[in-house]
């Protein structure tokens, strides 16, 4: 902090700029006072940086101070001078501003200097500023002086500074006095008053403070003045040790004043927009019957009590702020009430590039939803029906055409169907949103298919539900589906429950109708007791999975591809029996519901599940916390009856080897080669001629050997 | 982050689903406190929590007055009792760029692959902090100066990047020694401002795309996610002086940055 203020350092910069503008007035000035200049010039190149010498306290302040003094006195003497430099007032202010001057005409001959510090006396003495009654009264004295001086700056207008006696650049001299009508001629006789040296010196410098600087509009003199302003209104303690914040702020607040108060920030828009949607979260639904509201809503409410499964998550270190919670448990309250839930539980939240999917499970009440799904279904239908119209019609073109051109081999796998709503894959229904407040979208039930790409490709969600997934082996769908099929794996490989808090049905007789694919529903234990904490903790053992397992075909029951229906027996009977023997499907068969943990595979000898106390040091009230290694973001907690499942992560599997994407498939064969399809040179025309020889004796034996026979039949018969 | 605005900051940096339990927090505060006595540091960062197969680790950070100096590096398994992680050794780097796969939690833990010395838990851990650390320790422009005399300070009167300013990634720096600075022509480097330009931006991070930037809590919290070292997140709220990164992760860098893009 040891900037001096900077009041002081300009006035020796403008006499240097003065300087280059002046020449032609330094020779006649030099012609008249060089005799009395030579024994100031040195003395007056000290007297230059006057200022910084005076606020420092240097010990030359005594003489300086002396200096000051002699400085009217100084005015008075060159008036001729002053008369020529009068001529050169139109050049001196407007010239100020484009020439900043190095100080190498300090070191030029004496006569500049004294030229110019006549110059700022008259400067000086036309000052309008107050600003420069502060540089007169700081060459004035010690540095004490100052905080007096800037009492006087206590109005905004700058009053005209009368011409003050004392002026900051003289020496007091007596040998310097010489009174103007000494010096001769006047060179130039101009219709101007006679603006004192003092008076233009000041004139320059503030002109110089004036001007503007190459980045901005703003001076160092209205710079200096709003600084000031905010000082003396303010009136800190310390201002000194501030000066630099304060500095800093005021050139902030120059260039963005505060908007008038009916104008919104611009910048805040979005942000406020955000706000309101989230105030209308909070507003209640439907003002009206307050109190019935009220036990309807204590009754019974799908939406999951999500303050508390957010503090034992935070318990585990796990999870989003408090107040983020309470926000999610809004809008999980407005899905509730737009549409017709019957359970519903806050899954988790994946991150994307640019935003992130706030991710609700949802189960919808009975027959509610299959109203969609038929549209759905119908539509696709359609497309296929007319996809299968068309390739009739180029079925029987193909057959009119006289050139058969071969078809290709190549057949689409079948597709596996999907699964019906409420089992497996597509049991729950989900719904994400990018923030609470935003409105919920639905995402549409998974297809074999889309899980099945989705485990070869790995792609960062980009936070927009249409958004192309563009990747290798191309993914049927958009980031919905995609996100749809993540979702599904993450379901299905991460949600877990302590062993017995669910439990299979009674109904034992399914097992063997289903072919040993295992019970696919499961209710919850009402004798569930809970297992202590250090329990589930040790082993893996007391968790079980109770999602179903995804099985390599994309579905969690097997389905074979072969078995076509119906429609599709009719269209592809030909077909089907050339392919018969060549595609056996097996049966894929997966962990059956309910598996525990410790079952799980190993990735790389490393286990796939890490069980902790959530706190060491009170173990009697900490939560079993157990996070998958598997899906890095999957956590579950238990304590007590009551556990729960959250995902809040980026929606990707752990793979301990780098991801190898598939390799493009290879390039099928055209077309069978045969003698008809490939090329084969013609025959020359010797070949022509020994075939046709060979043709013609061949002919010939032939025709001999009838006529051999003929004979021996007409031989048999006469006798 | 910093210790002293330390549950704030975690409170901040919660959006990506990690943070710190109660119980741990509390140890936090009292034990940064001490370390910062004990080792005279000017500053201490909790830089994060390194998760492992057995038991995490916790990782914090001193700095001295000026503040792109080597920084040093503590652990500790309990957030209570911190010990300081030996200084990297180009030898060490060498081998820990080799050993992958989890860290176990266990800092005597070693170790084996092809190469006859056996690499340390513990040292794994400083060497996995440190390329982490080199590559995505974030601060916003401005937070820091540099005087002309060399030392770098903070910047006391950093009143916050502004909206449109945070939004792009040229706001945020690295926090550590420049090395591009020095490839930037000279038309760059003119527009540049040598008190508050002095570190790399991450503008020109490769691969292009490495940091996710987003808008939280209906705009009124940007947070960068590194994607090359996932579980690295970043927090500014603008206009305020509330900023800070915290790594919570298992310390792998993420090749498959450029498939998943």
């Amino acid at each position: 902090m040891g900037d001096p203020p900077p009041d002081p350092e300009p006035p020796s910069q403008p006499t240097s700029s003065r300087r280059s503008s002046q020449v032609s007035e330094r020779r006649h000035s030099r012609e008249l006072s060089r005799p009395q200049v030579s024994p100031l010039v040195p003395e007056e190149l000290q007297q230059i940086p006057l200022g910084p010498q005076i606020l420092r306290g240097s010990q030359e302040a005594p003489s300086n101070q002396s200096n000051l003094r002699g400085w009217p006195q100084r005015a008075s003497l060159t008036p001729n001078e002053n008369l020529v430099f009068q001529a050169e007032d139109p050049y001196v202010n407007p010239g100020f501003p484009a020439e900043v001057q190095p100080q190498a005409y300090l070191s030029e001959g004496g006569l500049q200097a004294s030229q110019n510090g006549s110059l700022m006396l008259q400067q000086v003495q036309q000052s309008e500023g107050s600003l420069f009654q502060q540089l007169e009264s700081t060459y004035q004295g010690p540095a004490a002086d100052l905080p007096g001086q800037f009492t006087m700056y206590q109005r905004e207008d700058l009053p005209l500074s009368l011409g003050t006696q004392h002026g900051p650049y003289m020496r007091d001299d007596p040998t310097l006095q010489f009174s103007p009508s000494e010096l001769g001629f006047m060179s130039f006789n101009m219709e101007l008053p006679e603006p004192e040296p003092r008076e233009l010196a000041v004139q320059n410098a503030k002109a110089y403070l004036l001007q503007t600087s190459i980045n901005s509009d703003l001076s160092l003199y209205e710079h200096l003045v709003n600084l000031l302003t905010k000082i003396l209104n303010q009136r800190p303690e310390d201002p000194l040790f501030l000066l630099e914040s304060l500095n800093r702020t005021t050139q902030w607040e120059w260039f963005h004043p505060k908007l008038d108060t009916l104008r919104d920030d611009p910048e805040m828009q979005p942000t406020y927009e955000m706000a309101e949607r989230q105030k209308a979260l909070f507003s209640r639904s439907g003002s009206g019957e307050g109190e019935q509201e009220m036990e309807e809503e204590t009754a019974e409410s799908p939406v999951p009590n999500i303050m508390e499964k957010a503090f034992y998550f935070e318990q585990a270190g796990v999870g989003l702020s408090s107040d983020e919670s309470f926000r999610i448990f809004m809008a999980l309250k407005q899905l509730v009430e737009q549409q017709p839930v019957h359970t519903c539980r806050f899954w988790g939240k994946v991150l994307g590039l640019s935003r992130s999917y706030l991710v609700a499970e949802v189960e919808f009440r009975e027959g509610e939803e299959e109203a969609e799904e038929e549209e759905v279904d119908e539509m696709t239908e359609g497309g296929e029906g007319m996809e299968a119209h068309g390739e009739e019609e180029g079925d029987e073109d193909e057959d009119k055409a006289p050139d058969i051109v071969p078809k290709p081999t190549w057949k689409p796998p079948p597709v596996i169907p999907k699964e019906d709503s409420r089992i497996g894959t597509n049991r729950y229904l989900y719904f994400v949103c990018n923030e609470p407040g935003r409105p919920w979208m639905r995402l549409p039930h998974v297809t074999p298919i889309q899980i099945v790409q989705a485990r070869k490709i790995r792609k960062f969600f980009t936070g927009y539900l249409d958004a192309p997934v563009i990747s290798y082996p191309p993914f049927p769908g958009n980031e919905a589906n995609y996100l749809r099929a993540q979702i599904a794996r993450i379901s299905a490989a991460t949600h877990i429950s302590p062993l017995g808090f669910y439990q299979f049905g009674e109904e034992e007789g399914d097992e063997e109708e289903e072919g040993g694919a295992g019970r696919d529903s499961y209710e919850e234990n009402p004798d569930f007791e809970g297992i202590p904490v250090l329990e589930l903790v040790d082993s893996m053992a007391n968790w079980v999975h109770h999602t179903q397992h995804i099985l390599p075909q994309g579905r969690c029951t097997w389905v074979n591809p072969l078995q076509k229906t119906e429609e599709e027996e009719e269209l592809g009977e030909e077909e089907e029996k050339a392919d018969e023997g060549v595609e056996e499907v097996e049966q894929e068969v997966g962990p059956p519901l309910l598996t525990p943990l410790s079952e799980d595979a190993e990735i790389m000898h490393m286990a796939p599940w890490t069980a902790r106390l959530s706190c060491t040091f009170s173990p009697q009230y900490s939560v079993a916390v157990v996070r998958s290694n598997l899906w890095p973001g999957a956590y579950a907690y238990a304590s007590g009856k009551k556990f729960e499942n959250i995902y809040i992560g980026w929606g990707h599997k752990y793979s301990p080897e780098n991801f190898n994407p598939s390799l493009p498939a290879p390039i099928q064969h055209e077309y069978p080669s045969g003698p008809d399809t490939i090329e084969m040179s013609d025959p020359t025309v010797d070949e022509e001629q020994a075939l046709k020889a060979a043709q013609e004796q061949a002919l010939a034996a032939a025709e001999e050997e009838e006529e051999d026979e003929e004979e021996d039949e007409d031989e048999d018969q006469d006798d | 982050m910093d210790a002293e605005s330390l549950l704030l900051s975690l409170e901040l940096a919660s959006g990506s689903g990690q943070g710190l339990s109660p119980d741990r927090r509390a140890a936090l505060l009292t034990s940064l406190m001490l370390v910062k006595r004990d080792y005279r540091f000017d500053r201490v960062l909790f830089w994060g929590r390194i998760l492992g197969l057995v038991a995490d680790y916790y990782i914090a950070q001193g700095l001295s007055e000026d503040q792109l100096a080597p920084r040093k590096t503590l652990y500790s398994l309990n957030c209570m009792e911190w010990s300081l992680l030996p200084p990297a050794t180009k030898e060490m780097e060498i081998q820990t760029s080799v050993v992958r796969g989890r860290f176990m939690g266990d800092p005597s833990h070693e170790y084996e692959h092809t190469e006859p010395q056996k690499v340390n838990d513990g040292e794994k851990a400083f060497e996995e902090e440190v390329p982490i650390d080199k590559a995505v320790a974030v601060i916003p422009r401005g937070a820091l100066f540099k005087t002309p005399f060399g030392p770098i300070n903070v910047n006391r009167t950093f009143e916050g990047l502004s909206l449109s300013e945070a939004k792009k990634l040229s706001s945020y720096f690295h926090f550590r020694e420049p090395v591009e600075l020095k490839n930037k022509t000279l038309l760059e480097k003119a527009e540049l401002d040598p008190s508050l330009d002095f570190m790399d931006s991450l503008e020109h991070d490769i691969p292009k795309g490495s940091w996710s930037v987003q808008m939280e809590r209906g705009n009124a919290l940007v947070v960068l996610r590194s994607l090359l070292w996932p579980g690295l997140t970043f927090y500014h709220a603008p206009r305020t002086k509330n900023y800070g990164y915290i790594y919570v992760g298992t310390g792998e860098k993420n090749l498959d940055l450029p498939f998943m893009l």
